[in-house]
């Protein structure tokens, strides 16, 4: 599966130019699934029919966080504004590669009163170009983060972990699955880091009986981190809520209940901001119960996120076991 | 006398359509009621569509006559609304001092001393604030907020809850306009414009939106009720082109952050904050621009947001891009847009419109 994750990862793909991964993946899964289309939006759809089978959607996003070109100054140097969520801490010092292929490194102002993190107003790529003319960039040039893969032997570490890993665990789980007790949409989503975009479209055109999204989740085990209880290598995580949405009490229950009888390590997940393409699925149309499975990763939207190999393989094994499993969706009990 | 469209090859701006704008800016319709501009659009497009309707927001629904021979739904969206106040106490029912609140993005630094036209009948006041006699350094340091300003009407009349905005009325400056609620009101006269043609492919199904300064509101009903194959939006978008005041780069100052600049045509969008234009369109606008020779311009990618936001979201997704007049000042008692952005604007839209075919749905997104 690390072959498959580091080609995942390695492929630019920032929200709303998510062509080049789209590509990938429908090379990758078009023998194993019955039918596959991309919607009006960009979303790939991939069908496992079961006829009079619930109808499940599984998500996971294909788009990652990038920059976008704003304005080229007389010197050659390029002004940029975000794609997604781009932290300024990340940026300074850190290369990108554009979507045709020209590469930069990111600069900041100068600024003699202070040592504070500067916003991406501050910020500029420098592509190498003597002056505006010598410059190949055009306004509205999209770029992601040049940093390649990197193997730690049990974890592994690369921009786009979030959410490729996502990607990398259905496209896996669609390749060791034989039957399943679902009617299956396979969804990788566009749009996700700019306001779960993609998702809401793909859940109305889906309508699901249930939704579960694939994608990566803070970690609470690095010095001074976050306050919260997940960590790497402990399992994949089962969401109770984020600031998007209030997990489904009974995907939830399915979730735990058939890892616990699985024997499949898992965490139980409490993040206090952030939220995933399970909160478009979950208010589309009249409403579906949904959930969401997660990866553990260290420094989310940082050009170098780390996810442990063994949460990512447990994922896969507690997604085969839940597509055996129907949750009862009957009773709010 | 404006000249008769129909022999002309491409639209243009002349006498009639500044005519048509100059009314529709002088009209009132602040997030919430937009009836008088309403009201205006349904004469203005009567003879060119074969139907129309108000839906239950209030958005105004129209189309050509449909012709089955045509393969493409197109929805163009401009929006009627504009930002203001409402009133929403009585001070002084005598006096006609009222208290209220901000309608849509306004900047409060704006309000005070400027006159204003109150209710359905445009009854006229001014934002009231205290002469310089009264006023402490101190005091002049510091801007206005809204809990401190009154409307003053001079006299009784309006009701809590009616609508108000600037009174600025318009006027044509050389090759420029200045008004108010041109934002979106030349969005408003590019439909009606663009309904007086045939397009080889497409059926147009056009949408003079309310709500918008409000959070996209009406947009997002009438996208799911017209659901159409693809969406255009024309509104009116921010320039900052005026030249920087800071000395402190080793650099001559250059104005990096500008929008759009008034004079350099019709502004395409790329992304703003709401919406990732479908780079299909994008090209497809692109390539009509420079082949038709009309100028254009990107929007920088950043904040705002238009009709779009919510159109592209409908249903299973709706291809949408956004096409802007560029116009200083937005927001404020008194904007400024070129004439001839204007045209390059209608034109382009024209163009793309003739030139649009099925198959650019087709292609890889």
């Amino acid at each position: 599966m690390k072959e498959l994750l580091k080609d995942l990862v390695e492929i630019p793909a920032p929200s709303g130019y998510e062509n080049q991964v789209r590509n990938y993946i429908r090379q990758s899964i078009e023998p194993l699934v019955d039918e596959i289309r991309v919607d009006s939006m960009g979303n790939l759809l991939a069908v496992r029919r079961k006829n009079g089978a619930m109808r499940l959607m599984l998500v996971a996003h294909m788009d990652e966080i990038g920059l976008m070109v704003t304005h080229i100054d007389r010197q050659g140097f390029a002004r940029f504004v975000s794609l997604g969520g781009v932290m300024p801490i990340h940026c300074v010092g850190g290369r990108v590669r554009f979507l045709n292929g020209v590469q930069g490194v990111i600069g900041v102002e100068k600024n003699p009163t202070s040592y504070e993190i500067p916003p991406l107003e501050k910020l500029f790529i420098d592509v190498g170009a003597a002056n505006a003319e010598e410059c190949p960039l055009r306004i509205g040039d999209v770029a992601v983060f040049e940093r390649p893969f990197l193997d730690l032997g049990k974890r592994a570490v690369s921009k786009a972990m979030d959410d490729r890993v996502g990607v990398a665990v259905l496209i896996e789980t669609l390749r060791r699955m034989e039957k399943s007790e679902f009617e299956i949409y396979f969804v990788f989503s566009v749009q996700e880091e700019v306001g779960v975009r993609g998702a809401t479209v793909a859940a109305f055109g889906v309508e699901p009986d249930l939704g579960l999204a694939v994608d990566v989740t803070a970690t609470g085990d690095t010095p001074k981190g976050h306050k919260m209880e997940v960590r790497l290598g402990a399992g994949p995580a089962v969401k109770i809520r984020d600031a998007g949405m209030l997990a489904d009490p009974r995907i939830i229950h399915w979730m735990v209940q058939t890892a616990e009888k699985a024997k499949i390590p898992y965490q139980r997940e409490i993040l206090e901001f952030g939220g995933t393409d399970a909160r478009a699925i979950q208010l589309s149309r009249s409403g579906v119960p949904a959930g969401v499975l997660s990866i553990p990763c260290r420094y989310v939207h940082a050009p170098s996120e780390m996810v442990d190999m063994e949460d990512v393989e447990n994922a896969v094994k507690l997604l085969l076991r839940l597509l055996q499993t129907p949750p009862r969706l009957d009773s709010h009990s | 006398m404006g000249r008769d469209t129909e022999n002309l090859t491409q639209p243009a701006i002349t006498g009639e359509q500044l005519r048509l704008l100059e009314k529709l800016c002088n009209a009132v319709a602040v997030s919430g009621d937009e009836r008088q501009v309403r009201r205006l659009v349904m004469d203005q497009i009567k003879p060119y569509v074969k139907e129309m309707r108000i839906d239950a927001l209030g958005n105004l629904l129209a189309s050509q006559e449909k012709d089955s021979q045509k393969p493409l739904e197109v929805m163009l969206a401009a929006h009627m609304d504009e930002v203001g106040f409402m009133l929403t106490a009585e001070d002084d029912r005598e006096d006609g001092i009222y208290r209220f609140e901000l309608v849509g993005g306004i900047d409060p630094r704006w309000l005070a001393g400027k006159p204003v036209v109150v209710g359905p009948n445009h009854q006229k006041g001014v934002i009231g604030c205290k002469a310089i006699h009264l006023t402490t350094a101190e005091e002049r340091r510091n801007a206005f907020t809204v809990e401190g300003l009154r409307v003053d009407l001079g006299g009784g009349g309006a009701k809590v809850g009616e609508w108000g905005t600037f009174a600025t009325p318009f006027q044509k400056l050389g090759g420029s306009i200045r008004a108010k609620a041109l934002d979106d009101r030349v969005g408003v006269a590019t439909l009606i414009e663009l309904l007086k043609y045939d397009y080889p492919q497409v059926n147009l199904e056009v949408a003079f939106t309310v709500q918008e300064e409000v959070g996209l509101r009406g947009a997002k009903v009438a996208a799911h009720a017209l659901n159409p194959d693809l969406a255009i939006v024309v509104d009116c978008t921010f320039a900052y082109d005026l030249p920087l005041q800071e000395e402190d780069s080793f650099y001559a100052p250059e104005n990096e952050r500008y929008n759009t600049r008034l004079g350099f045509g019709a502004a395409i969008y790329l992304a703003d904050r709401a919406t990732i234009s479908d780079p299909r369109l994008v090209a497809h606008f692109v390539r009509t621009a420079e082949e038709k020779g009309i100028p254009y311009q990107f929007r920088q990618a950043g904040a705002g947001a238009t009709d779009a936001g919510a159109i592209h979201l409908q249903r299973s997704g709706i291809p949408s891009i956004s096409i802007s007049v560029p116009g200083r000042y937005l927001h404020t008692p008194a904007s400024i847009v070129r004439i001839s952005d204007w045209e390059n604007t209608l034109r382009l839209i024209y163009h793309a419109l003739q030139t649009l075919t099925v198959d650019i749905l087709k292609s890889d997104r």
